[in-house]
């Protein structure tokens, strides 16, 4: 299919302002300025628009939760934090092709009501910033923001706020903290953000490529958009392989694209000389799929059905060389690493994991650390406040049902197997 | 007392590692950067003034390269928030420097793709080259180098990031040995042209 957010990706020009408004730039908001609030948001729920954070909320519906008789600002957020592991497709965008984030977000304001929309951009991102500010000072300066925008008579701002490290910030109620200038640590729900979000004023908190979508949506029209993809999984979609593929990248395409698709013909295969282990198709929180189950169409729907989730949409590749148990141990680094402390059982739970999964990987194993780490995992899942803590138990408990056998080999050989020759050389000569 | 029966729950599996941050020299903002700062507080609700104290941090680091209790002390003045209120931000993102670093420092990403595209060997070439362990800074306090987590370009991996903002991709042992060598010879100029990629 043609590509809809990429299509001027690789123009040498793509991200300024000049080549945005020859390509049809601005015009889904100047059809936007020309609609009712309400109808826009009613054209967003008929497009099946999907979130691509991760969850795959409805945006039309999130909008519509907005508490529009609140005598406080409205605000988006704008989440472009992008940390889930195995995801890049929002740095492409925004690195690329700016001004698409910017209307998208102007959309969103008129929809809900707002007048300041805050662009959340993970402080790793600076030189994506960079762009983003020099290209929003040209929105100004011509505008398309700011004050009568398009000469609607219509004042929106948009404010980038540059992160500073911290995975947890993109989840939505712990970035409005983040935003507010506090510890990135997610709120109790509810009040649900559309009630209470930034400044406890009503929020919508939306990735970067949902926003994207935005104006296709609005120049084309909601049923182009749903005729797109397959019933209730709205188009088009980013997809990130990364991993023992010889080509990494971004791919936009259908979500009728079966995984094996994606990772065969769209990121090339597999490395020459190696065969396919396993696969995480929604970035790093998601449940594995091994080399039989791929033949699905990469939805969200599809994909759940498989048994994993389409999450953020970035796939890891492993070829055999791949130790699993090191997998979820460098997994759990991540996760020990970037949990927020607010609730225990994450806390506490995921360094647990880690520390047990160090042993099992260096070789000190015993047989009841097997039982051990699903009891700390099943006491992880479901007991916290975010997600973040069924992120973190599941690539202990995906490994463990799909790969219990290498687990108990490092148990009984009292050493990891496998030597693959991307590992560091201390560890490998540490290890054997 | 451990919650969970079967878990130790003692020497080595608590993690509890607050320390505090240094005094350091008395600290104000330069004018130009108050004046920066000011610009920045006006983005936000005039009561939220709170909102800036993370770009509020990153200018006092570029100021001094490290936060120091004084600084802290310094921004919750500006802000008009308290020093706990900083020092509970500032010990949260990874981004800051609690304590000096080198004037380059070299940041490698660990998480998983860019573990299996030989992040591990980069980071062991830039260690051995510079004869320090992995978070140390090596004599001439020129470089310092970390770990991170998921910098988000699995499709660069591996990726070096240098001083919170510039960018090293597809590193390997050979190209970062080679960077340490440039940022000797030419200094920041060698930092340049090292994102904006876009595949062919």
């Amino acid at each position: 299919m043609e590509p809809v957010l990429t299509r001027y990706i690789r123009e040498p020009n793509s991200y300024t302002l000049d080549f945005y408004t020859k390509h049809d730039g601005y015009e889904g908001l100047k059809k936007t300025l020309a609609t009712q609030p309400g109808d826009v948001i009613e054209i967003v729920k008929a497009s099946g628009l999907r979130g691509r954070g991760g969850a795959g909320f409805p945006t039309g519906l999130k909008w519509q939760f907005i508490d529009k008789k609140s005598p406080k600002p409205k605000y988006i957020a704008c989440n472009a934090d992008e940390s889930e592991p195995g995801t890049f497709k929002d740095h492409l965008l925004m690195e690329r092709n700016p001004h698409l984030l910017f209307e998208g977000c102007l959309i969103g304001c008129w929809a809900i009501g707002a007048k300041v929309a805050y662009i959340y951009i993970r402080g790793e991102f600076y030189h994506v910033q960079r762009i983003l500010e020099a290209e929003l000072a040209k929105a100004y300066a011509q505008g398309y923001c700011g004050r009568n925008i398009m000469g609607s008579g219509w004042d929106c701002d948009i404010v980038i706020h540059r992160g500073a490290g911290a995975y947890e910030a993109g989840e939505e109620t712990a970035l409005i903290e983040s935003l507010e200038g506090k510890r990135a640590q997610p709120r109790i729900k509810p009040p649900f953000p559309a009630v209470s979000g930034l400044y406890n004023a009503p929020t919508a908190v939306n990735n970067v490529e949902t926003l994207c979508n935005l104006p296709a949506i609005m120049i084309n029209g909601a049923e182009w958009f749903t005729a797109l993809g397959p019933e209730k999984n709205g188009e088009p979609k980013l997809y990130c392989v990364s991993g023992h593929v010889k080509k990494p990248g971004v791919y936009e395409t259908s979500m009728r694209t079966t995984l094996k698709q994606l990772i065969f013909d769209y990121a090339g295969g597999i490395r020459d000389g190696h065969q396919l282990k396993a696969v995480i198709p929604g970035g790093s929180s998601v449940p594995i799929l091994l080399p039989d189950q791929l033949d699905v169409p990469a939805s969200f729907d599809d994909v759940a059905k498989a048994g994993s989730l389409l999450g953020s949409a970035g796939i890891i590749v492993m070829d055999e060389t791949t130790c699993m148990v090191w997998a979820a141990q460098n997994l759990m680094h991540f996760y020990m690493h970037e949990s927020c402390g607010k609730c225990t059982p994450c806390r506490e739970g995921g360094d647990w994991l880690y520390k047990l999964l160090s042993k099992i990987e260096r070789g000190e194993g015993e047989s009841r650390d097997l039982d051990l780490l699903n009891s700390v995992a099943n006491n992880i899942l479901g007991k916290t406040l975010c997600a973040f803590g069924d992120a973190e138990a599941t690539p202990v408990l995906t490994t463990l049902q799909h790969f219990r056998q290498e687990y108990e080999q490092h148990i009984r050989d009292g050493r990891c197997p496998v030597q693959a020759d991307w590992r560091g050389h201390s560890i490998l000569t540490a290890a054997h | 007392m451990s919650f969970h029966p079967l878990m130790p729950y003692g020497e080595g599996w608590h993690r509890s590692d607050r320390t505090l941050v240094a005094e350091g020299e008395p600290f104000a903002f330069t004018r130009e950067r108050a004046a920066a700062l000011e610009e920045i507080c006006g983005k936000y609700p005039a009561d939220q003034r709170k909102s800036a104290v993370l770009a509020a941090l990153y200018l006092v680091q570029e100021q001094q390269g490290y936060l120091t209790a004084s600084a802290m002390r310094h921004v919750g003045e500006f802000l008009r928030i308290t020093p706990a209120e900083v020092e509970d931000v500032a010990s949260y993102y990874v981004m800051f420097f609690k304590a000096p670093v080198g004037r380059y420092v070299l940041q490698v990403c660990r998480t998983l793709s860019c573990a299996l595209a030989g992040a591990e060997r980069v980071t062991e070439t830039l260690c051995e080259k510079l004869g320090i362990e992995l978070g140390g800074t090596d004599p001439s306090g020129m470089f310092t180098v970390l770990e991170f987590e998921c910098l988000g370009a699995c499709d660069r991996a591996p990726i070096v990031m240098v001083n919170n903002e510039h960018w090293h991709e597809k590193a390997t042992p050979e190209s970062c040995a080679a960077l340490l060598d440039d940022l000797k010879q030419r200094g920041a100029a060698a930092l340049s042209g090292c994102h904006l990629r876009v595949e062919k």
